[in-house]
């Protein structure tokens, strides 16, 4: 008796303090979430306790399908630049010399450890229209008058790119260090030539690397607001902004709330996809 | 227990794509600091040194409020979460109880849903509880994404980690909190360190759950940069974000660099 | 047998043990008596481990007591327990020098800082670890750790040391080196061994006494000599050594003899205790197995001589019975060998053969037992 008392004391008073903070921060936040879903709007900003669907059909509107068609482009666009231009990245440093490398992933943790914000807005100031960057290519003769660069969809999904590349190598990074040089060699033992070494080996055997880099990139850009607010015009309209609005300027939470689960859904789906290749584990 | 790598020689095709990455990544932070130490007020070209934003910004009182805010919370969450953190981590290890799959898959619903879904919802529960937002919404959203990071963390050092050197300690005279204080907690120190870097740069990083759950009193630093860009920043906060990256980094660079040494000597 | 052993240390009273519906100790009884090198020998999942952990304390017995130095311990925690243990992966604090350690269990007990060192570094002496004191055991080998892990438990001057299978990690050389010091420790310090390994030859020359385990049943306690020339049970001389063993049944006694017939032949053994017809098995040491062309008194038995293997100080012969069992026979490597495919006839030395009555036999006595049992604890229970 005595010990099962103790047994309980020592669960409670180590998972206990989690297991409250993540009931009432986090689940029971959601749950309101997904009441607030099902109530309506009322003409002070607040919540009426009438139960609707129609903020579910609202989401039928033409207007919001472009929403979703545009952020969902321009979270694809963002993950694959990343893929593409991240996967030979991880790989140049992971195959660097012994000498350098531990200079070259610390060189590859800095960013991380710089506030995304801090860091999109360094290219804001680069990109304006009075910014270096026109000064640099009017100097060398490239344009004569300078280019609208910033406020356009290309400076967001660069600001995107920007501010989440580091999110997509690092796990590549790690699923490439994770590879053992023997099995490369095997396989050129085997007669496989550097192009079949790559796609039968390496390229296989990093695959969970690339889904966590995947997920890792596009389900943070979906929600990346700030980006688009610093970088992009007025014309484009994000799932991210369409939300932040719901909440501060058209205060309609019932419609923010719908939006919030579609984006819950979304990242279900990735997360269903994502645990046949790969484990949460990885993801941290 | 070093893996045998061949001896890698650097491509010169891989150096230069290297270094463009690496430039694409380091060009806008150094453009922060190089225009911090300009003398124009415009952040347009260089036309000299001066260090006088470093002075400047002392006197912007509404700047260095949400610099100390953005210490104060990061700092305080932090702590909470590696306290509570490696608790659950411990908890996990030591007892096996009903609710463990669920508590162990919960931990990464605030590390895998956007951060925006999660940060209406804690919008959403301080409003309906007439909880106005201040320093503590602010430091009790932080710990709430970034205490998951801390268990997983501590918990994947705890995971290779052979449960006979507590029984040894044990069988040597040494009660359960003895054993606690004098083995299991110097173990898994390094993985406690980094769950707490983690912390740290997670709260440091955030944008976004700042947004919905800091006051008009408890603003960061860059929740305040994000207010001003469209209309133009001024060089101070340029010095005021040098600091705060160069601060940032020597904090977690110093507290690699001892993790590196906890873990060398084991 | 007449040896005058001084008081029980250790003793195990039916001691039973089962991790979920596993049970791995099955109604042990034994007892340790002060000063002597014992060695528990099984194969793996025998409960060998689990039995020295209920000893240490860190497991607790489903049923049953155990008593240490005539006290009942089911209520004492590791750390309350005159006993020590040398772990089989060393359980070195990583974070922690040889010396700090070493001084673990001493500064637990608050002993003064100066009588630390001093019984620390008398310690180091002991295990031959000079100069090592600030070593972190990620920089050392394997024989070293295990010193540490050594001196480190008796540093604490334990009644008992408790070893789990210590020399496990070590390679061939520097374990039979460690055996040997090991042997010497004790006897030098005269504190209480309970050794648990698998590896037979490590435990007929380390020991005093040994106790072999199978399944959770402990099969036989007695000395080396005992155990490897008069093994009590058909795993015993398997696990001990090599062994011959051939199934048979007594077909006739008399006043000092048996006559077991085997399937291939019949052989008189000077035994008694038997029952007519009871089902046997005859066991014998390939060492002790001869081989002649000429008929032997009281042996019909017969084989044919099909492989000779030389293994350097000896040759072993195989040896093919009628029904298809093989033999093995030992001879000086020197000795003339038997042309192969010889019949020959099969015979030992009177008292070299070990009759022992077959699994069937055993059975029948472990359900005997058994109803005992089941009377005892619905008494208990009632």
């Amino acid at each position: 008796m005595i010990k099962s008392f103790k047994k309980h004391l020592g669960i409670f008073g180590t998972v206990g303090p989690t297991m409250l903070w993540l009931g009432v921060f986090l689940l029971i936040p959601l749950i309101y979430v997904i009441g607030i879903s099902f109530l309506t709007k009322n003409a002070y900003g607040g919540v009426d306790f009438t139960v609707t669907l129609s903020n579910y059909v609202s989401l039928f509107q033409s207007e919001y399908g472009k929403v979703f068609a545009d952020s969902l482009l321009l979270s694809l666009e963002t993950t694959v630049i990343c893929l593409l231009a991240g996967y030979p990245f991880a790989y140049i440093i992971a195959n660097a010399p012994k000498k350098w490398k531990p200079f070259l992933v610390l060189l590859l943790m800095l960013p991380f450890w710089t506030n995304s914000l801090i860091r999109t807005y360094g290219w804001n100031t680069l990109l304006r229209t009075e910014g270096i960057i026109n000064h640099f290519l009017q100097w060398i003769g490239v344009t004569d008058r300078p280019l609208e660069m910033l406020y356009t969809d290309g400076a967001v999904l660069l600001g995107m790119v920007y501010a989440l590349l580091p999110f997509t190598v690092l796990p590549i990074h790690t699923s490439i260090e994770k590879l053992d040089p023997s099995l490369l060699e095997a396989a050129g033992d085997l007669g496989a030539g550097k192009v079949h070494v790559f796609t039968r080996v390496v390229l296989p055997l990093t695959m969970p690397g690339i889904f966590a880099g995947s997920i890792q990139t596009f389900i943070p850009s979906l929600g990346f607001f700030f980006i688009s607010d610093m970088m992009g015009g007025a014309k484009t309209m994000y799932i991210g902004n369409l939300i932040k609005n719901q909440f501060l300027s058209a205060r309609n939470w019932p419609l923010g709330a719908v939006l919030s689960i579609v984006l819950i859904v979304i990242t279900l789906i990735l997360m269903r996809l994502y645990t046949r290749v790969g484990s949460l584990e990885d993801m941290a | 227990m070093k893996k045998q790598r061949r001896v890698h020689e650097f491509k010169p095709g891989s150096v230069f794509y290297a270094c463009l990455v690496y430039l694409f990544l380091y060009l806008p932070i150094f453009v922060v600091i190089a225009f911090s130490f300009n003398t124009s007020k415009m952040n347009i070209t260089f036309e000299g040194f001066t260090l006088e934003w470093y002075g400047r910004m002392f006197e912007n009182r509404q700047l260095m409020q949400s610099f100390f805010n953005t210490v104060i919370v990061a700092g305080v969450s932090t702590v909470l979460s590696v306290i509570i953190g490696t608790l659950c981590a411990l908890g996990l290890y030591k007892f096996e109880f009903k609710l463990k799959n669920v508590l162990s898959t919960s931990l990464y619903i605030p590390i895998v849903i956007p951060e925006l879904v999660f940060a209406i919802a804690l919008l959403i529960f301080f409003t309906s509880l007439n909880i106005s937002m201040n320093m503590a919404t602010l430091i009790i959203s932080h710990v709430t994404f970034s205490m998951p990071f801390v268990v997983i963390t501590v918990r994947a050092r705890l995971a290779g980690f052979d449960r006979s050197v507590e029984e040894a300690a044990r069988d040597l005279g040494a009660n359960e909190f003895r054993t606690f204080m004098r083995v299991t907690l110097p173990m898994i120190s390094p993985g406690v360190l980094s769950g707490g870097m983690l912390a740290l740069t997670m709260s440091l990083d955030d944008v976004v759950v700042s947004f919905f759950t800091a006051g008009p009193e408890s603003t960061t630093l860059p929740l305040k940069i994000l207010g001003m860009v469209r209309k133009g920043v001024s060089p101070d906060v340029n010095a005021l974000s040098t600091l705060m990256i160069v601060g940032t980094i020597v904090i977690l660079l110093t507290s690699t660099m001892i993790q590196g040494r906890l873990e060398r000597k084991m | 047998m007449e040896q005058t052993r001084d008081k029980v240390i250790i003793s195990l009273k039916n001691v039973d043990k089962s991790f979920e519906d596993e049970r791995v100790v099955k109604r042990l009884n034994l007892e340790i008596e002060e000063g002597e090198f014992l060695t528990m020998l099984g194969p793996s999942g025998c409960g060998k481990t689990t039995t020295l952990r209920m000893i240490a304390g860190f497991e607790y017995p489903t049923s049953g007591q155990i008593f240490l130095e005539g006290a009942d311990v089911e209520s004492k925690k590791p750390n309350e327990r005159d006993v020590n243990t040398v772990f089989q992966n060393y359980a070195l604090f990583p974070h922690m020098n040889v010396f700090d350690n070493i001084a673990f269990g001493l500064v637990e007990k608050k002993v003064k800082k100066d009588e630390i060192r001093r019984r620390v570094e008398e310690m180091i002496k002991l295990v031959r670890l000079d100069g090592l004191e600030k070593r972190m055991p990620s920089q050392m080998s394997g024989g070293q750790k295990q010193r540490v892990a050594i001196a480190r438990a008796l540093v604490n001057r334990p009644r008992v040391l408790l070893l789990d299978e210590p020399l496990g990690a070590l390679d061939l050389k520097l374990r039979k080196q460690m055996q040997v010091e090991l042997k010497h420790l004790q006897k030098q310090l005269g504190i209480t061994f309970i050794y648990v390994t698998h590896d037979q030859e490590e435990a007929l020359t380390m020991s005093d006494r040994i106790a072999v385990m199978n399944q959770g049943n402990l099969e036989q306690v007695g000395t080396p000599e005992e155990i490897y020339n008069h093994p009590e049970t058909k795993f015993v001389a398997d696990f001990i050594g090599e062994s011959n063993i051939i199934e048979g049944y007594i077909e006739e006694m008399d006043e000092d003899a048996i006559w077991v017939t085997m399937e291939s032949g019949k052989a008189r053994i000077g035994e008694r205790g038997y029952r007519l017809e009871e089902m046997v098995y005859l066991c014998v040491r390939p060492e002790n197995l001869k081989l002649s062309t000429e008929p032997i008194e009281g042996f019909r038995f017969r084989g044919q001589v099909k492989e000779h293997i030389f293994v350097g100080s000896v040759n072993k012969t195989m040896i093919e019975l009628p029904n298809g069992q093989m033999l093995k026979a030992e001879t000086p490597a020197e000795d003339e060998l038997i042309p192969v495919g010889t019949v020959v006839n099969v015979y030992w030395n009177p008292g070299k053969a070990v009759v022992m009555r077959t699994a069937e036999e055993q059975i029948y006595n472990v359900i005997e037992q058994s109803v005992e049992i089941e009377g005892m604890t619905n008494d208990q229970i009632f």
